[in-house]
């Protein structure tokens, strides 16, 4: 059957791959939790601990055995699928991640769409009618969309949309406290609230969402704008375009089925980079909008140096990343059949 | 989705029915009328248990809306800052009455009859039996706060009968009622408790941290961690007044700009605990409350281990030399209260106080010229980069005046997690900032933890054999004692002329509210859900 499909087996070549880069990051991220900085038998000892019950806590923490001891139960934890109990929330950091990571990646694929919604035509309108407005007003969004710093941009889409004009709902994270969470089966609240058919839910989400979204794609617009308009200008001046055009085929054509088509491939590469920073930059977009994302849960574990929370947060997104690298290198095979896996 | 039994309709009969769930789906904030209240703060509540290793400040007030003391203390008058709680006054809560025996020794409590938990069960004396037992086991923070009340072993503590719960001291301590009104030993459901415990959690700690078991003024609807808590009241509650709102919703915000917006546009009636910028700046237009915090003090502290400063006159160069006003303006926008420019002589008993120094160039270069080190030297300043907002703008004007005596300052900016290590723990920083607020609120207290040699916010590693000696002769006294005041005196006196802290101001806690009021200052520097009102 692997032979008959040579894409199956691609693929499972490449989860393969990944195996000894999820065990590096298993043993990267407990040495570099270790090397921080501070103590947290301390910290969570609380503010009136004396040496005792410092002492108390660190072994109660498991932090008094030695360093490979430590690690041989993270590992075998690890093995059985438990990512350890985070310190500040109390909760288990598998729970944590599944409540906190729908939340950002809701937020971040959002603000995607929205992005090259708007990225990609610019870009092909830009490269087609150089020198245009379209091209400068292209100019335009992208040097403010590299320029402004999302915690700017956000606090001033709420000074603008909610303080002052009040069309806005208050900046209160996913929901107003006035909406019950759907019931939990993707975590999306859109998709949740869709498939309850609960509709006043899914537009109170929806409200929510919309000016974190626009404020995370303004920032991610601006690359993705900027590599349409450079690949199609390649492609556009490139012989083939020149041979098409030569041989009479309508300017549609041309422009969609050989130079867009063509463009694409820098633009998707570019897609999976803006979408890893995207997710770094949620930070300060989910603090700013009080959104209950996974940037600030790693944020708080870092300051506290909640060891398992961290690790936990670095061991999903090494997991994100992988499948995002492989959903990438398929859909260039997809674009662009001359790149097949058989070349790797 | 027509289905009759669907889960909307299911919380549209329960909404308008019996208040089955605290939400009706989707309604607009203004039509919740008053019975509602929304406040936001920056901070995280991690746990719903006190008691917890690991649970942050911010949760403590889920200890005081959710649970019930014996005592609790009674309410008075800030001139111009509304209310607050008052130290001198001690009231029942869950008990009736209390007695002490005539040594100091036994303190009979009898519980009001009619208390119940929330489950409807009567609480009992094992109850807090129980509840004490825990509080003294555990170990870490709860331990040590009571320990400051002289609580410490379980065998103190006797449930006489249901109604009758008797504590025996080791010795009286003026300290051992108030320390009953902290929110740490709080009363704990034990049966729900223990029937949640384990061979490996004889404490439900467990349990307990994600599901509270009291009796107190409010229940917890709904808890998302990092993002709301929902009270709602319990009606049969009677440890004080019935709390005028029925729904307390907590948001976690953590962006300060968000929060002004939002309390700015009465979308939320409370944002507590706002920086001193925006209580500054909101002052004007809407009710701001700036408490300053009793027996709390941020001070500038030269460590003893770092050779200048076992010099006196440079600690009183550096005394004379810090831009007292400049500081209190800049880091604290004025919020809170001066402490420099008082009189030497000593008077009162009062704790902060003003100290003798004030801003004077000439008598610092005056004390540098007649120390060891009229050359000056080099020192790093240290400040934790959590508390930036009132430490780094302290630290830059620290550091420029300084270096006009010729002690050149080099600002050292230390990560949150390592901070407390460093400065309480190895207490091994040469020159650094320091804020620590006593619970209880008497000068002694305060001595206790800061001026006292190897004790925890004694960063400055000072130690002096008269102020060991009158720390612990005062301790316990009662402050009616007429060997009280006198010694009292004697300790500000060498603390304030030894300077191994010294006294920049006292912070406030700054409230904003929006369309409420009753609000309440709480030396525990947390939310009391349970006298807010909406308007």
């Amino acid at each position: 059957m692997l032979a008959a499909s040579p894409r199956l087996r691609a693929i499972l070549l490449r989860v393969a791959q990944a195996i000894p880069v999820v065990m590096g990051v298993v043993v990267i991220s407990f040495v570099l939790t270790r090397a921080l900085p501070g103590d947290p038998a301390v910290y969570f000892a609380g503010v009136a601990a004396d040496e005792a019950s410092i002492e108390q806590t660190r072994v109660a923490m498991g932090l008094d055995k030695p360093l490979p001891v430590q690690f041989a139960h993270y590992v075998a934890d690890l093995l059985q699928g438990d990512l350890g109990q985070s310190l500040s929330s109390g909760r288990p950091v598998a729970t944590d991640l599944a409540n906190r990571l729908p939340a950002s990646l809701e937020l971040t694929l959002t603000a995607l769409i929205i992005a090259v919604v708007i990225a990609v035509p610019l870009g092909v309108l830009a490269a087609t009618r150089p020198g245009t407005w379209v091209d400068h007003l292209c100019r335009i969004v992208v040097t403010a969309g590299v320029s402004l710093p999302t915690f700017f941009t956000g606090i001033l889409l709420i000074y603008i949309f909610y303080y002052i004009l009040g069309i806005a709902p208050s900046p209160l994270g996913r929901l107003d406290f006035i909406y019950l969470d759907p019931d939990h089966v993707t975590g999306f609240y859109l998709i949740d609230a869709a498939l309850m058919g609960d509709w006043e839910t899914w537009w109170g989400a929806a409200k929510q969402l919309i000016l974190p979204a626009a404020t995370l794609a303004l920032f991610t617009l601006a690359p993705i704008a900027r590599m349409t308009r450079a690949a199609m200008l390649t492609a556009l001046s490139s012989d083939f375009v020149r041979t098409a055009r030569a041989a009479g085929l309508s300017n549609r054509t041309v422009l969609y089925g050989y130079a867009f088509r063509n463009a694409l491939l820098p633009v998707v590469t570019t897609l999976g980079m803006v979408f890893s920073f995207a997710l770094g930059a949620n930070v300060l977009v989910e603090k700013v909008f009080a959104w209950p994302g996974i940037g600030s849960y790693a944020v708080e574990a870092l300051v506290v140096s909640d060891y398992a929370a961290v690790q936990g947060f670095v061991l999903a997104m090494a997991l994100l990343f992988v499948a995002l690298n492989l959903v990438i290198d398929l859909l260039y095979t997809a674009i662009d059949p001359r790149i097949g896996f058989d070349a790797k | 989705m027509t289905d009759p039994t669907s889960r909307r309709n299911f919380l549209k009969m329960g909404a308008a029915g019996a208040s089955v769930l605290p939400f009706l789906r989707a309604m607009p904030a203004a039509a919740e009328g008053s019975d509602t209240l929304v406040v936001v703060t920056g901070e995280t509540i991690n746990s719903l248990d006190l008691h917890r290793t690991g649970t942050s400040r911010a949760s403590y007030q889920v200890g005081i809306n959710c649970y019930d003391r014996l005592l609790t203390f009674g309410t008075k008058e800030v001139p111009g800052n509304g209310l607050s709680y008052d130290y001198t006054v001690v009231e029942p809560e869950l008990a009736e009455s209390w007695t002490e025996s005539d040594d100091g020794l036994t303190l009979t409590f009898k519980l009001k009859p009619n208390a119940t938990f929330w489950d409807g069960r009567k609480v009992t004396a094992a109850d807090v039996k129980w509840s004490f037992d825990r509080a003294v086991s555990v170990g870490g923070f709860p331990t040590v706060q009571m320990k400051a009340g002289g609580l410490e072993r379980p065998e103190q503590f006797v449930a006489v009968d249901d109604d009758t719960f008797v504590i025996n001291l080791d010795r009286p301590s003026k300290l051992t009622i108030p320390d009953l009104a902290v929110p740490v030993p709080y009363i704990i459901n034990s049966v729900e408790a223990l029937a949640n415990a384990t061979d490996d959690d004889p404490w439900a700690l467990e349990y307990l941290h994600m599901t509270p078991a009291g009796s107190g003024a409010f229940k917890v609807a709904r808890w998302n961690p990092g993002e709301q808590l929902v009270y709602e009241r319990n009606d049969n509650w009677v440890g004080g007044p019935l709390p005028a709102a029925k729904r307390v919703v907590i948001r976690e915000v953590p962006s300060p700009a968000t929060r002004r917006a939002l309390i700015e546009r009465g979308d939320v009636q409370v944002a507590f605990n706002i920086p001193d910028k925006d209580a500054a700046e909101l002052a004007d237009s809407l009710d701001v409350f700036s408490t300053p915090v009793e027996n709390c003090i941020h001070c500038l502290c030269p460590n003893f281990a770092f050779e200048p400063f076992q010099d006196p006159d440079v600690r009183k160069a550096i005394a004379y030399a810090v831009p007292y006003e400049d500081i209190f303006q800049a880091a604290a926008f004025g919020r809170g209260l001066p402490l420099w420019g008082g009189e030497e002589r000593i008077t009162d008993t009062a704790w902060p106080r003003k100290t003798q120094y004030s801003t004077n160039l000439d008598k610092a270069k005056e004390h540098m010229a007649k120390s060891g080190y009229a050359d000056g030297f080099d020192v790093p300043l240290s400040i934790s980069l959590d508390l930036a907002s009132w430490m780094e703008p302290t630290a830059l004007l620290v550091q420029e005046a300084l270096g006009e005596i010729g002690i050149n300052v080099t600002i050292e900016k230390i990560p949150g997690a390592n901070w407390r290590t460093a400065v309480l723990v190895e207490k091994r920083l040469p020159l650094h900032l320091e804020n620590f607020g006593g619970w209880l609120n008497t000068p002694d207290y305060y001595f206790f933890w800061a001026y006292k040699d190897g004790h925890l916010f004694n960063s400055s590693n000072y130690r002096n054999e008269e102020i060991e000696q009158l720390v612990d002769a005062t301790l316990h006294m009662p402050m009616d004692d007429p060997d009280y005041a006198p010694q009292i005196k004697r300790m500000f006196e060498i603390a304030l002329d030894e300077l191994p802290r010294i006294p920049l101001y006292q912070p406030a806690l700054n409230v904003a509210v929006n369309g409420a009021e009753g609000y309440e200052f709480w030396f525990h520097r947390q939310l009391d859900a349970r006298v807010l009102k909406a308007v």
